[in-house]
């Protein structure tokens, strides 16, 4: 077996070296009824390489590659160039190989890292300051709504109805568990958020508002007045970016008020990888750094006065406080955070701009385009890279006919909202650099075909 | 998992440090290969880029749709060309100790050599090209390694069904706790209130309960190391939900009287939760479904070797017993005769239950967007294919083969307190008693990092003290074994003899002992830009 280094002549050794006749006597604590005899039933012996690389290959080939089609899917994640020093960077054993660093005189490069990287995330939501990482977008923003009930001592929630409805999901599980409550609502198939609606529901129960920024129909609202209102009522406002090249073009929520923001940072430097591994990234003012989730890379010295990098106000966590910790987690998701950091190095202010701008005019393209095929209406006034349109019909079954066809035209608001009859029509079109001119002509032209 | 609660602080060497007077000193501060890197902030502008964009995808005047909300303050984003970047992350890199690199006896953790085939399979354009809301059949090859994966998952375990979404170890345990209350809530007890974690559990463990809503409590232990299965009965009762059992546990140790355990909550009318941290000692030759366990979570980076990464991302299924295996999370897949693998998401679970499972299923919900760890899927189902059944049975063979032998190798010179009652498992676990005044296990550990291995899990658990878990894992070598004991032992004398030089180690790492409550104290979290030069007065 290649992966295993002792030969028969060390396990001899060895065994007579712990005073043990075979290997069985140093399972002996456990009852002979629960030993198996033999290796374990229906799983085949160990295989080459080439078998294993044959069998696992012939499952890849059988999934509709997104690079390969036009494509024009969103909704929570997006596909972008990722370049290709990213990929060759985390690959290196001493990213890919190591843990969390628990040993900060051997570990700098992955606090150092963590440090830039909490840096570049709390700079583009326009926060103090952002951890280590989080599993993913969705499960940051419970994590964001169950420290808003830590700050504010309460636990009822105002969610909007532009948050995706996954983390809506998430929430909802979450809440059933911990006895909070939701104030939620689907989204209406129009140009306007639910601003208005937020606005009446905070109260001085309210411990948080959670608004997604651009929202899950591609639309952009100001946040300032739902953050000036949670403000008044001693609530929180929580900002959910799912898209964070975004920021690249629109102001970021902290401007506007946040006081935590969270996100999933998969656009950046991760790839689409079927839903996972993401990476969520989480933000918030200073003051609420105490009851914040996760690892927190700090600054300090070592013994010479030398700058270097610790995990830090571990407190706060579950390793020391058990019980009392703000939060379960124990792994971030720090290779994902280091692809993240490196594609956000890479992309630089001037970078990250431009690259927002020609996902912003490659969706206006696109908006223009699709606008133009008979019976279809664009949604949205507002946009950043994602947008709505509604069709004369159902539209999950057109997606499916369109995947027939070789397109992938977007992600259908049946799919997401299934048995919401007033959205059933709703098609979610994102548009990246990956997109071309000739894409987005197929998609129209494939929607007048099939609608006509 | 480790824990590093010393909140140790350096007292500064009167002379500054390494500079002037120092005859090794150099004028950059780098030791040849020894290189220092300062950050992107200090060395990139707003200007560079490392990304060539077309600009011809611009529409210059053809105006935004931005709601007005376009973007007038800068960010404050340092770019870096390619090769700047290249070497930034290069020259942090070798500022890291790895697996790749050696040795990493990290207890609990299970730090095994990483296969590059898995690192190859994930990257698969099918499988890592792939958007998680693509039309299902466009995505039968990835539901297919998710419905597999889970296929032997079963096998290895011994469940009756598995979730695949969560996304780390202690998202695994949320998991499992969820489930637990879900079918107390259906029983109509849910007025069970408290969940009976041992003292030497994973930090996770409480936290977890406490998180779901549980109030927690403790689980004595006997003198050697397990479970005390009398005083766990005396405590059992109509108000516990649930027992959070570590097996094999934090001690390295195998709970005999597991069946015994499980028996007992289940006649009281809780549930078993085991941590599967350790499973790696037993995988292929016990099956946690034989011993009784309701809820397992299996850490992928783990036992099934998914890269660690620096911490995460992790991957943590849960496998699960029939009477908890309806309550599991969404989505999940299901491959019907006809040999279509179907997604089953919020709005077909309750018509698919009826359909295929006579309408038993009653998932208490989503614990996270999408369908999990599909990356992570790849690389573990790569690896349990690799191995196969008689691979994965060495596999436990040789990790506690390894862990035994460090552990009778080291007897003389350092304290184990369990190893009277006989062998251990994966990990062997040591005390720091016997070391001299003022000695402690920080100052081995880092002891360690100047013999150029990374120091085992310390402080760790917590019913030790001074506590130091060491795992080798399966894939060292004996040479690498006896090399490794040679430097423990040789660190460790240091401590029993009070070798004062101990205490300023590390010396030859990149950074000497860090001043971790200043960290604290002060919290610096962020890069500041230093304020500008004020300009001298006209």
């Amino acid at each position: 077996m290649r992966y295993l280094p002792l030969t028969t002549d060390d396990r001899r050794q060895m065994l007579h070296a712990v005073g043990a006749e075979s290997i069985d006597d140093l399972f002996v604590d456990v009852p002979e009824a629960a030993r198996l005899s033999g290796p374990i039933e229906g799983l085949p012996m160990h295989a080459s390489e080439m078998a294993v690389e044959r069998h696992m290959s012939a499952l890849a080939r059988r999934n509709l590659v997104a690079g390969e089609v036009p494509f024009f899917l969103g909704a929570g994640a997006y596909r972008h160039h990722v370049p290709a020093s990213v990929d060759h960077l985390i690959q290196r054993g001493e990213y890919l190989t190591a843990y969390t660093p628990y040993q900060p005189e051997i570990a700098q490069g992955t606090l150092q890292m963590l440090f830039e990287f909490q840096t570049q995330v709390a700079r583009l939501f326009g926060c103090d300051v952002a951890n280590a990482s989080m599993y993913d977008g969705s499960t940051a923003c419970w994590e964001a709504i169950s420290m808003a009930g830590r700050v504010t001592r309460r636990k009822r929630a105002v969610l909007s109805s532009g948050l995706h409805p996954h983390y809506v999901s998430v929430a909802r599980t979450m809440a059933k568990f911990t006895g909070d409550t939701l104030d939620t609502a689907a989204p209406e198939l129009n140009a306007m958020t639910d601003g208005e609606r937020l606005l009446a529901a905070i109260n001085g129960e309210t411990s948080c508002v959670v608004v997604q920024y651009p929202d899950i129909l591609g639309r952009i609202a100001d946040l300032s007045a739902v953050a000036a209102r949670a403000h008044e009522h001693g609530a929180l406002l929580i900002a959910v970016v799912t898209e964070p090249v975004a920021l690249g073009a629109i102001k970021s929520p902290g401007e506007m008020g946040a006081d935590i923001v969270v996100g999933e940072g998969q656009s950046l430097g991760v790839g689409l990888q079927f839903g996972g591994p993401y990476v969520g990234l989480f933000a918030c003012k200073d003051k609420y750094v105490r009851q914040m989730p996760g690892r927190l890379c700090g600054e300090t010295v070592d013994a010479e006065g030398k700058r270097g990098f610790v995990l830090t106000l571990s407190t706060r966590e579950q390793h020391i406080r058990r019980e009392k910790a703000t939060s379960n987690i124990c792994t971030n998701s720090g290779l994902c955070a280091l692809a993240f950091s490196i594609h956000v190095t890479l992309l630089g202010e001037a970078g990250l701009r431009t690259l927002a701008s020609i996902n912003h005019d490659g969706a206006v393209r696109a908006a223009e385009r699709l606008g133009k095929v008979p019976g279809v209406r664009v949604v949205n006034d507002s946009f950043f890279n994602e947008f709505v349109v509604e069709l004369p019909v159902e539209a999950r079954p057109v997606v499916r006919t369109l995947a027939d066809r070789g397109i992938l035209a977007g992600v259908s608001l049946g799919r997401l909202y299934p048995g919401e009859e007033s959205l059933a029509n709703g098609l979610l079109v994102a548009v990246t650099e990956t997109t071309t001119a000739d894409d987005i002509d197929a998609l129209a032209e494939a929607l007048e075909e099939v609608l006509a | 998992m480790s824990v590093n609660a010393s909140g140790w602080r350096p007292e500064r060497p009167a002379n500054g440090g390494s500079g002037a007077g120092d005859a090794t000193a150099t004028f950059s501060g780098n030791r040849a290969l020894m290189l220092d890197e300062a950050l992107i902030f200090e060395i990139g502008t707003a200007e560079t880029t490392g990304v060539d964009l077309d600009a011809s995808m611009l529409d210059d005047g053809r105006g935004n749709r931005l709601g007005g909300l376009a973007r007038t303050a800068p960010i404050g984003l340092p770019g870096l060309s390619e090769p700047e970047t290249v070497r930034h992350y290069t020259r942090l890199s070798r500022q890291n100790y790895a697996i790749d690199l050696g040795l990493f006896p990290l207890g609990s953790c299970t730090m095994k050599h990483n296969p590059r085939l898995n690192e190859r399979m994930a990257r698969l354009p099918g499988f890592a090209d792939i958007h998680p809301l693509q039309p299902v059949d466009t995505v039968q090859g990835a539901l297919a390694v998710i419905n597999e994966l889970a296929f032997w998952l079963i096998d290895l375990t011994g469940m009756h069904g598995v979730a695949m979404s969560p996304k780390a170890g202690a998202h695994g345990e949320l998991c499992g706790i969820l489930c637990i209350k879900a079918a107390l809530e259906k029983r109509g007890e849910g007025d069970r209130k408290v969940v009976l974690v041992p003292e030497s559990a994973h930090g996770t463990n409480p936290a977890t309960a406490a998180f779901a809503g549980f109030k927690v409590e403790g689980i004595p232990a006997n003198a050697n190391g397990r479970v005390d299965l009398e005083a766990l009965k005396a405590r059992l009762g109509p108000d516990v939900a649930a027992v959070m059992i570590t097996n094999p546990n934090t001690c390295g140790l195998f709970e005999p009287d597991m069946k015994a355990i499980s028996d007992a909550v289940h006649a009281a009318g809780g549930y078993v939760y085991c941590d599967g941290a350790n499973f790696n000692a037993i995988v292929g030759r016990v099956r946690p479904g034989d011993l009784g366990i309701d809820a397992m979570h299996i850490n992928l980076h783990k036992t099934f070797s998914t890269p660690h990464g620096g911490g995460g991302p992790g991957s943590g299924p849960v496998v699960l017993s029939e009477a908890l295996s309806p309550f599991g999370p969404l989505p999940y897949t299901a491959r019907t005769a006809d040999g279509h693998i179907h997604l089953i998401e919020e709005e077909r679970a309750e018509e698919f239950s009826n359909e295929h499972f006579g309408g038993k299923l009653d998932s208490f919900g989503r614990m996270t967007a999408f369908h999990g760890q599909m990356g992570m899927f790849t690389r573990a189902l790569t690896y349990i294919l690799s191995h196969g059944a008689d691979g994965l049975r060495q596999v436990a063979e040789d990790a506690v083969l390894n862990a035994n032998y460090v552990l009778r190798q080291l007897e003389g010179v350092l304290e184990a307190p369990f190893a009277h009652s006989g062998p251990c498992m994966h990990e062997a676990l040591f005390s720091d008693e016997g070391f001299a005044d003022g000695f402690s296990t920080l100052d081995v550990a880092k002891g360690l990092i100047d013999e150029g291995y990374h120091p085992m899990t310390m402080y760790f658990p917590l019913v030790v003290h001074g506590a130091m878990l060491v795992e080798p894992t399966e894939t060292e070598s004996k040479a690498a074994l006896d090399a490794f004991i040679g430097s423990l032992r040789a660190v460790a004398e240091r401590a029993r003899a009070g070798d004062a030089a101990l205490k300023a180690a590390p010396v030859h790492a990149p950074r000497r002992r860090l001043d971790e409550t200043l960290a604290a104290r002060k919290p610096i979290l962020a890069w500041k830009d230093p304020a500008p030069v004020a300009e001298a007065a006209e």
